[in-house]
């Protein structure tokens, strides 16, 4: 048996006397790549920092031990850490915005690292980096080298990242979440390069995520996290055919970009809809806007139609920047439309104002993707949800406050959370009331914005459970917007893909998703991580 | 329906900012001399052993210690210490009044401003004109019009401090008017009243109260130089500004009256600044866990 490279033992560490990992195992062999899964708070980064010795605040080490080729480095001094990270131990971090020096070029950042770990000499370090940026795939390395870091996209910031992490050949990379920043097709092509590069220089990966699907595909073993401990660890296929622990089985049922093999869905299932009755009916709508001071015209929606059925839903996928939140605004009527017609139940939306564009906006309410800002800080959740019904004066004090109730009921929510304050609920909780805000005025039409993206796996399956009840209690249309694939997967009747303002593919989720006619289309499915884990099991 | 199986709600985290406060030390020591001077300036009646006008003759430039002058007395033999706790009321009601003064038409201006773009272009134009003249030059041209008087002081200093006030709640509106909460409340149709009034305002008045500890000990020392020159609090009334003007004079026989007008000065500045500080700090949640 080969010496493990890294071994942590019941590793143990607290915030200012809150324990954020209690006791956790983990070893990782030469040349072996780890994944650490968990939801946030589970205590996976900071299990990934302790072991760089990087715990930020009030973070100590209580217990456990953590050894490094045998050697225990749980309470090694600042030198000894300091020539550990970088020369033995490489980080790409979670945040490739924040990670680099606005001020400085690009190749020196990465020039710097070499000569910091006297990897060589300050004469032939800029040319040094420039190879480095090379082989992280950066295009054109001696001409991006001179460049400043907001001259480059997102994707390209990850790879100089990925570049100074690997400078000094450590035998041990550590990202932290390398991706999530990232719109799903970059990020599968900076996962790619993650891999072959690390398989080139055998280098192991700790790689630590929140995404199931990302982990079995990357990683040859996983690791389960939740609540600080370690509760299940083996090899990424057993974790997610066999899993042993009830977590990872919630965890593994709740990936959306695992269900492949768990439901039919909702295309298999067309009893709530009658065909020819759309409550929403968009048609050639565009919408342009000025770029300051240089005159151009920047068409962030392009001709774009669509028509959603009664009690169905129709989800626009595509990534920033695809326009896809700007059509949502156009039809919430929040963003006025440069061209085109909205009709809502046959009505003519674009350009209504007063009294009718008050009715209107009583037929369709939206859910916005991040309930920590979506829910006003100052308000108690019983006036939250209320406030709809305030602003269109239905019923008095009484009759509102027994709305309420009912609305909170409606979204499983027990009455005694209505005096709270937004910031005393948790994530889910908060988007749970999002939901019944929206459901106040009785829409018809729901537009969900990014509505679990921001939500940790297994609250994203109760909300997507959630909504997909409403659906079928209520008759409710959804028109939802999502970066997420899979997510649309398992909940939309029909799908439209968008890319730079125009519509690429629509149709059917079925048959969109089964047989994709357009090139970006097969791109960002193939882009799900995790989607080929199953493909031979099911 | 679905269980709820996910993440415990967070602590309770009200009162979380007051205890942010409590735990900053600069906040304590912030806190007690506001509350000390406040005190002492509301309980001045009480506390003064001697009316602060009344003088004696007899017994003038007594040292401190002195048994019935405690801090000694003056060129005319006022009691000091009557006359600085008289005089820190005087401070704190010009203080506070101008605090008013810049609330009141500092903060409506500064949210129609941050929320209607062709308004922003007048009411801002405007402000930069007032910042333009140095705030005291100002509030003595102001003082120099209307003549002396604690109201009148109050009301110079204040306005000249509407522009800061301004600037500050018109930044607040800014960020506020693009968060999703705020575009929540116009899909459901609330007007921009409404919106001003129940969703800016309130999530707006932490920078404003944080902005009032920051205007107050400038209005204090405003206050303290319009009457040192004569524009502010017209003598025989005491304030601190007219016993520093008064014992400059003397200053070379007997430094005492003015050094204790100078402290209470120093004090009450201070005491506001740490605790404005420090209530920043608290309010803010971007500093600190």
């Amino acid at each position: 048996m080969t010496e493990p490279l890294l071994a942590v033992t019941d590793l143990k560490v607290s915030f200012g006397g809150v324990p954020a990992v209690r006791g956790a195992d983990l070893e990782v062999l030469p040349g072996e790549r780890v994944a650490v899964v968990g939801q946030s708070g589970s205590g996976k980064s900071t299990t990934a920092h302790a072991i760089i010795g990087l715990l930020p605040g009030s973070g100590r080490v209580t217990g456990g031990t953590i050894r490094w080729r045998g050697e225990d480095i749980t309470h090694a001094g600042e030198k000894r850490l300091r020539h550990l990270r970088g020369r033995e131990i490489g980080l790409v971090p979670q945040d490739p915005m924040s990670n680099l020096n606005p001020v400085s070029r690009v190749g020196r950042q990465v020039a710097e690292t070499l000569v910091v770990h006297g990897m060589c000499g300050r004469r032939e370090a800029p040319k040094r980096a420039i190879e480095l940026l090379g082989q992280a795939g950066l295009p054109e390395p001696g001409r991006r080298a001179r460049q400043f870091p907001h001259e480059f996209s997102g994707g390209m910031r990850q790879r100089a990242l990925i570049a100074i992490g690997l400078a000094c050949r450590p035998d041990l990379l550590i990202a932290d979440e390398p991706t999530s920043a990232l719109d799903v097709t970059v990020q599968r092509q900076i996962l790619d390069q993650l891999d072959a590069l690390t398989r080139e220089l055998g280098t192991a990966l700790l790689l630590v995520t929140h995404d199931l699907g990302l982990a079995a595909e990357r990683a040859d073993r996983v690791v389960v996290m939740s609540e600080g401990e370690v509760v299940e660890a083996g090899s990424a296929r057993r974790v997610l055919t066999e899993p042993r622990h009830s977590y990872t089985r919630r965890l593994v049922a709740a990936a959306p970009s695992l269900s492949v093999s768990r439901s039919p869905g909702p295309s298999g299932n067309h009893r709530a809809a009658r065909v020819g009755e759309n409550v929403l009916e968009v048609s050639h709508v565009s919408k342009e806007y000025r770029i300051r001071g240089r005159g151009g015209l920047l068409r962030a929606v392009d001709d774009v139609s669509f028509t959603i059925g009664r009690g169905r839903t129709t989800a626009i996928v595509g990534e920033s920047g695809s326009g896809k939140t700007t059509t949502a605004r156009m039809v919430l009527g929040l963003v006025s439309a440069t061209s085109g017609a909205i009709r809502l139940d046959g009505e003519e939306v674009v350009g209504l104002r007063g009294a009718r564009l008050r009715a209107a906006r009583k037929a369709m309410q939206p859910v916005f993707q991040d309930p920590y800002a979506s829910l006003d800080p100052m308000w108690t959740v019983e006036r939250l949800i209320g406030e709809p019904l305030r602003t269109f004066g239905i019923g008095d004090r009484a009759a509102r406050r027994a709305k309420v109730a009912e609305l909170l009921e409606q979204v499983a929510l027990p009455a005694l959370l209505a005096q709270r304050y937004p910031n005393e609920l948790s994530g889910g909780q908060r988007q749970r009331v999002a939901i019944a805000r929206a459901l106040a005025l009785g829409p018809r039409l729901v537009v969900c914005d990014e509505a679990v993206s921001a939500l940790d796996v297994l609250v994203q399956d109760q909300i997507l459970k959630l909504l997909t009840s409403l659906q079928e209690e209520l008759g409710l249309s959804y028109l939802f917007i999502s970066h997420d694939l899979a997510v649309v997967r398992s909940l939309a009747h029909d799908v439209l893909v968008m890319r730079e303002g125009r519509v690429v593919e629509q149709g059917p989720v079925a048959d969109v998703f089964a047989s994709p006619g357009d090139p970006y289309t097969r791109q960002l499915l193939d882009s799900i991580p995790g989607a080929t884990v199953f493909s031979g099991h099911s | 329906m679905t269980a709820i199986v996910e993440t415990p709600p967070l602590a309770r985290v009200r009162g979380r900012a007051l205890r942010k406060l409590w735990r900053n030390p600069m906040g304590v020591v912030g806190g007690a001399l506001v509350l000390i001077v406040v005190a002492a300036g509301v309980l001045a009646p009480v506390l003064a052993p001697y009316s602060p006008t009344e003088v004696h003759f007899s017994t003038p430039f007594q040292q401190p210690g002195t048994i019935g002058f405690a801090l000694g007395t003056d060129d005319l033999g006022r009691d000091i210490l009557s006359r600085v706790l008289y005089g820190t009321r005087a401070s704190l009601q010009v203080g506070a009044l101008s605090v008013l003064v810049a609330s009141i038409v500092g903060v409506p201006l500064g949210l129609l401003a941050g929320y209607w773009r062709w308004l922003d272009s007048l009411i801002s134009r405007l402000a930069e004109l007032m910042l333009a003249f140095p705030f005291l030059v100002l509030a003595v041209g102001l003082a120099a019009i209307n003549g002396g008087g604690l109201a009148n002081a109050a009301f110079a200093l204040g306005i000249a401090q509407v522009p800061v006030m301004l600037r500050v709640v018109r930044a607040e509106t800014l960020r506020l008017k693009e968060t999703d909460f705020v575009l929540a409340a116009h899909s459901m149709h609330a007007g921009p009243w409404r919106i001003l009034g129940q969703h800016i305002l309130p999530n707006a008045v932490s920078v404003i109260i944080v902005q009032a500890t920051v205007i107050m000990p400038t209005a204090v020392i405003g206050e303290a130089l319009l009457s040192f020159l004569g524009l502010g609090i017209q003598p025989p009334a005491p304030s601190l500004g007219i016993m520093l003007s008064d014992a400059q004079q003397y200053l070379f026989r007997t430094a005492w009256p003015a050094t204790f007008p100078g402290i209470a000065l120093a004090l009450i500045c201070l005491g506001f600044n740490l605790f404005g500080d420090a209530l920043r700090d608290a309010l803010d949640p971007k500093t600190g866990s």
